[in-house]
C-alpha cells in the first residue's frame, strides 16, 4: 500500500541523541550515588563496609516499599498521601486481632499466623476505599488521600489509645528480622518486589497501561484500557505494599509505635521525584524510584556517621534533596513537573 | 464511488445529556468509498454523532449499522475498531510514550511478556506501510502536530477498519500540511476507504468531499452531493437563515497616519530574520506564510512573548522591552494569542473578569477591583462583540469556541489599544462567529487602531489593507488589497519571489 506522495518533513538530527538520553534517564542518579559512596568513604572508614551498607539497605527497605507503592500510583496519574498512615495502622490492626486484651488486642485472639494476611488485607481495604472515593465520587486524589491520611492515623491512635504495641506474635516479627542467605529477609523481599514491578511495568500490557493512563487517560480509554479498574487495582496494590512495609518496619523495630510511618510520605515523594517519576503522571520508572531511595538512604547514613546533630539533620537532608533534584533536572534535560 | 452500499448508517438517533438534547432523531448515511463531509455550527451535534458512530456512547434511541449489519455491542471495543476508525479532535497520542508504543497501545503483545524489539519492528512496518516518516523510537511528545496526526491515522487504520472519521483534522495544520493530508485522503479513497470528514472550513469540503450532510440544532438538515449544494446554500443550511458572505470593507489609510506598531531589523535565530514592518493607525496588515515561515514567531515577538536576538519593536513610537508582555500592553497594545485554550482565557473565571484582566487596575483603586464596574465593562463587551451568553458572570468554560474567542478578542480590545496583534482568530470557530470576529477587528481599525493579523485562512486575510508574505523567516512580498488566492499561495510556497 502506498499512501504518500510528499513525505512530511522529518524533525532533524537531534532525535537520535534524545533517544539515548531517554534510555539512560532512569540512571541520572547513578552519578549522585557514586559521589555519595566516595564522599561517605572519606567521612568514615566504616561506611564502605558490607555491614554498614547492608544496614542502610535494611533500614530503607520499608521506606523503599512505600516509594514503590507511591511510584505506581504516581505513574498512573494519581496521588496517595495516606500510604504513610497505612504503614502504622495496618500492622496495628492486624496484630490487635490476634493478641490478647492484656497485650492491647481486641480480644478476638485469632490464630497468630493470620496476623500478616489480616494486616495486608487492611492495607488493601484502605487502598480500595481511596479508589472508591476518587473514582466513584470523582473527588480529587490529593484531598481524599490527605483526609484519609488523617483518618487512618487517627484510627490507629484511637484503637491503640495512643500506646505502642510490644507483645507481638513471633510470626509477625519474622519477616522484618530474619536473615536469608546472609542478608536480611527485608532486603530480599523488597528487592524481589522491585524486580517484579520493573518487569511488570516494562514488559507487560497491564503495567504499560499505567503509563498510558497517567499520560492521557482519555487516550487510554479510547484504546480499550479499563481505566477505572486499573487505577483501582493500583490503589489496592499500593495499600497492600504499604501494609507490607509496615510489617517489615515492625519486625525490624520489634514493636509498633503510635507514630510508625508518620512523616514518611514526604520522603517517599522526594525519593520518587528525584528518581524521575513525574507528579503529573505517565513518566518515570520503578528503577529510577529505586535509585531515589538509595540516594536518600545513603545521605541519611552519612549524616548519622558524621554525627550531624539531630537539630540540623532536617536542614541538610532537605537541601541535599534539592541538590539531587537540580542534578537530575540538568542531566535529564527537561523541565520537571 | 457510485456503489450504493452504505458503509455506515445512523438512523433516527436521539441522545440526551440531562436537560440538553444533543441529537434529536438525526441520522446520516455514507455510501461506501466516498468522502462525506459533516458540517454544522458549534453545538449542532457533530461531536455526539462521532462518539455514537465510534461506539463510545450509546444512543437513547435509534440504531447504527455498518455495511447493513447492526453495530456490535458497546463493550466489544475490538469489534468497533474493526469497523470504524477515528482521528479525534483531541489528540489521543500519549506524549510520554514512544511512537511504537503509541501505535500498539494496549496491544503491545497478544499475551505474556512484551518484546520491545518485535514491537519496534511492527511499528516500523506500519509506519512504512502508511508512508509516515517518523522514527518508531521517538517520544511521541517530541513530534509536531502533523506527524502526531499521521500517527493517529496510521494507528486507526491498523485495526483493519475501512471507514474512518476525521474530526477537524485540519484545525491545527498549516496550508502545505493540509494539502499533504488531502493527498493522503485521496489515495486512501482510491483504495476504497470510506471517510467522514468534519471541518469548519467549507472550501475544504468542496475540495476533498463528494457529498455533505448538514446538522443544525441537534437535527439533520440536508444531505447532498457537493455539486448540488453551492457555498451560499450550504452556509444557509448551517445557520438556518440566509447569511450573506462576509462583506469586506474598504478603508483608506492616510499616508500621514502615525505609525503605531513597528519592527526594525528584527531577527530571532531559527524563526525569522531581518524583518522590518510598520503598521499605521487605521491599517490592517496581514501576515501570511506556511507553518515554518516564522509568522507566528514574529507576531509573538511583537507582543513581547519572545525576545528577538537583534532589532527593535516600537508601539506608538516607544520602544518596548522585549520578552516583556506587560511593557507592550502598557505601550497600548492588545493581542489575541494563537491558542486560546492555553493563552487566551482562564476557563473558570467569568466573561467579565476574563475580558477585563488587562484593565483591572482601572476598575478600582489601590489594587481593589470593583465588581460592579467589572460587570458593566463585561456587559459592554458582550454587546459590542455579540457574545452569546447568559450574562457577564458566566464562566468562559461554558461558552462555545466562537464565543470564547470573542472573549479573548474582548480582552485584547479592553484598553482600546492603538495597536492590535491577532493570531489565527478564526481557528475552530463557525461561520457566524468568524464574521463577527473579523468585523470586530475591522471596527477597531476604523476607530483608529493599527492591526497585524496572522492567519492561515486566506478568507481572513481579505480584510487586510496589505498582506506581508513570509517564507523561511523572511518577508518576501508585500501584496496590496485585491490579490487572488493563487497569487498569495504561490508567494507563501516560495514559488514566486519576484
Amino acid at each position: 500500500m502506498t499512501t504518500t506522495k510528499t513525505p512530511p518533513p522529518v524533525l532533524a538530527a537531534p532525535q537520535g541523541r534524545r533517544i539515548q538520553l531517554g534510555r539512560f534517564r532512569d540512571l541520572t542518579l547513578v552519578p549522585v550515588i557514586i559521589v555519595l559512596l566516595i564522599a561517605g568513604s572519606f567521612v568514615d572508614p566504616v561506611f564502605l563496609t558490607t555491614g554498614n551498607l547492608t544496614n542502610v539497605l535494611q533500614q530503607q527497605s520499608a521506606l523503599a516499599l512505600v516509594v514503590l507503592a507511591e511510584a505506581l500510583i504516581l505513574i498512573a496519574g494519581k496521588f496517595d498521601l495516606s500510604l504513610e498512615s497505612t504503614v502504622g495502622m495496618a500492622p496495628a490492626v492486624g496484630v490487635m486481632l490476634v493478641i490478647p486484651v492484656a497485650a492491647g488486642g481486641f480480644g478476638l485472639e485469632l490464630p497468630g499466623i493470620l496476623a500478616i494476611p489480616l494486616c495486608l488485607l487492611v492495607g488493601g481495604l484502605v487502598g480500595a476505599f481511596n479508589g472508591f472515593l476518587i473514582l466513584r465520587f470523582q473527588l480529587s486524589a490529593f484531598i481524599v488521600t490527605l483526609a484519609m491520611m488523617i483518618v487512618v492515623h487517627g484510627l490507629q491512635l484511637g484503637l491503640t489509645q495512643g500506646k505502642s504495641l510490644f507483645e507481638l506474635p513471633e510470626s509477625f516479627l519474622y519477616l522484618g528480622s530474619a536473615n536469608w542467605l546472609g542478608l536480611p529477609a527485608a532486603i530480599w523481599i523488597t528487592g524481589v518486589l522491585f524486580a517484579v514491578a520493573i518487569v511488570a511495568l516494562g514488559y507487560f500490557r497491564g503495567g504499560r497501561s499505567l503509563y498510558a493512563i497517567g499520560g492521557n487517560a482519555d487516550a487510554a480509554r479510547a484504546a480499550g484500557i479499563r481505566v477505572e479498574r486499573v487505577v483501582w487495582v493500583v490503589f489496592v496494590i499500593g495499600g497492600i505494599v504499604a501494609a507490607l512495609a509496615g510489617v517489615l518496619e515492625t519486625g525490624r523495630l520489634g514493636g509498633i509505635s503510635a507514630n510508625q510511618g508518620v512523616g514518611w510520605i514526604f520522603m517517599a515523594f522526594a525519593a520518587a521525584v528525584i528518581g524521575g517519576v513525574s507528579m503529573d503522571g505517565g513518566k518515570g520508572t520503578i528503577l529510577g524510584a529505586l535509585t531515589g531511595v538509595l540516594v536518600i538512604g545513603l545521605v541519611e547514613n552519612i549524616l548519622t556517621l558524621k554525627g550531624v546533630p539531630g537539630e540540623w539533620k532536617q536542614l541538610v537532608y532537605g537541601s541535599i534533596i534539592l541538590v539531587a533534584l537540580m542534578i537530575s533536572r540538568l542531566a535529564g534535560g527537561k523541565a520537571q513537573d | 464511488m457510485t456503489s450504493s452500499v452504505k458503509a455506515v448508517e445512523a438512523l433516527g438517533i436521539t441522545k440526551r445529556f440531562g436537560p440538553t438534547t444533543a441529537l434529536n432523531g438525526a441520522g446520516i448515511a455514507i455510501t461506501e468509498g466516498e468522502t462525506h463531509a459533516l458540517v454544522g455550527r458549534n453545538g449542532a451535534g457533530k461531536s455526539t454523532l462521532v462518539s455514537i458512530l465510534t461506539g463510545l456512547q450509546r444512543p437513547d434511541e435509534g440504531e447504527v449499522r455498518f455495511a447493513g449489519q447492526p453495530a456490535p455491542s458497546p463493550a466489544d471495543r475490538d469489534a468497533w475498531r474493526q469497523r470504524v476508525a477515528c482521528v479525534y479532535q483531541k489528540s489521543t497520542i500519549i506524549p510520554t510514550l514512544s511512537v511504537a508504543e503509541n501505535l500498539f497501545l494496549n496491544r503491545q503483545t497478544e499475551r505474556g511478556r512484551i518484546s520491545w524489539r518485535s514491537l519496534r519492528t511492527r511499528a516500523r512496518q506500519l509506519l512504512e506501510q502508511y508512508g509516515v516518516d517518523v522514527d518508531a523510537e521517538t517520544m511521541a511528545g517530541d513530534l509536531g502536530v502533523e506527524q502526531r496526526q499521521l500517527l493517529e491515522i496510521a494507528r486507526a487504520l491498523s485495526f483493519g477498519a475501512r471507514f474512518i472519521i476525521l474530526d477537524e483534522p485540519t484545525a491545527q495544520l498549516d496550508g502545505p500540511a493540509i494539502q499533504r493530508l488531502f493527498d493522503r485522503m485521496r489515495s486512501l479513497r482510491e483504495q476504497g476507504v470510506t471517510m467522514m470528514f468534519i471541518s469548519h472550513h467549507l472550501e475544504e469540503v468542496y475540495e476533498i468531499c463528494q457529498s455533505v450532510s448538514v446538522f443544525r440544532d441537534a437535527r439533520h438538515i440536508v444531505t447532498a452531493t457537493v455539486g448540488d449544494l453551492p457555498h451560499d446554500q450550504l452556509v444557509d443550511a448551517m445557520t438556518g437563515e440566509a447569511t450573506a458572505a462576509y462583506e469586506y470593507r474598504t478603508r483608506t489609510v492616510a499616508p500621514s497616519a502615525p505609525v503605531v506598531l513597528s519592527a526594525t531589523a528584527l531577527s530571532l535565530a531559527g524563526r525569522y530574520e531581518d524583518v522590518d514592518l510598520s503598521v499605521r493607525a487605521g491599517e490592517i496588515v496581514g501576515l501570511a506564510g506556511s507553518g515554518s515561515s516564522g509568522k507566528v514567531g514574529l507576531a509573538e515577538t511583537l507582543v513581547g512573548l519572545h525576545r528577538a536576538d537583534t532589532g527593535k519593536v516600537a508601539v506608538n513610537g516607544t520602544d518596548i522591552r522585549q520578552g516583556d508582555v506587560p511593557s507592550a500592553l502598557r505601550a497600548g497594545l492588545g493581542f489575541v494569542p494563537q491558542d486560546r485554550h492555553h493563552q487566551g482565557f482562564v476557563p473558570l473565571l467569568s466573561i467579565a473578569e476574563n475580558a477585563t484582566i488587562p484593565i483591572a487596575h482601572k476598575l478600582g483603586r489601590y489594587g481593589a477591583v470593583s465588581p460592579a464596574r467589572r460587570r458593566e465593562r463585561g456587559a459592554k463587551m458582550i454587546d459590542l462583540l455579540d457574545i452569546k451568553t447568559t450574562g457577564p458572570d458566566q464562566p468562559v468554560a461554558d461558552l462555545s469556541g466562537g464565543n470564547a474567542q470573542k472573549v479573548v478578542l474582548a480582552r485584547a480590545l479592553a484598553d482600546d489599544p492603538n495597536a492590535l496583534v491577532v493570531i489565527n482568530p478564526t481557528a475552530g470557530v463557525d461561520v457566524k462567529a468568524k464574521h463577527s470576529l473579523l468585523g470586530a477587528v475591522e471596527d477597531a481599525a476604523e476607530r483608529g487602531a493599527g492591526a497585524v493579523l496572522v492567519s492561515d485562512e486566506l478568507d481572513d486575510l481579505r480584510i487586510c489593507d496589505r498582506v506581508l508574505v513570509m517564507f523561511h523567516g523572511r518577508i518576501v512580498k508585500d501584496v496590496p488589497r485585491g490579490w487572488t488566492d493563487n497569487e498569495l499561495v504561490a508567494a507563501m510556497e516560495g514559488i514566486d519571489h519576484s
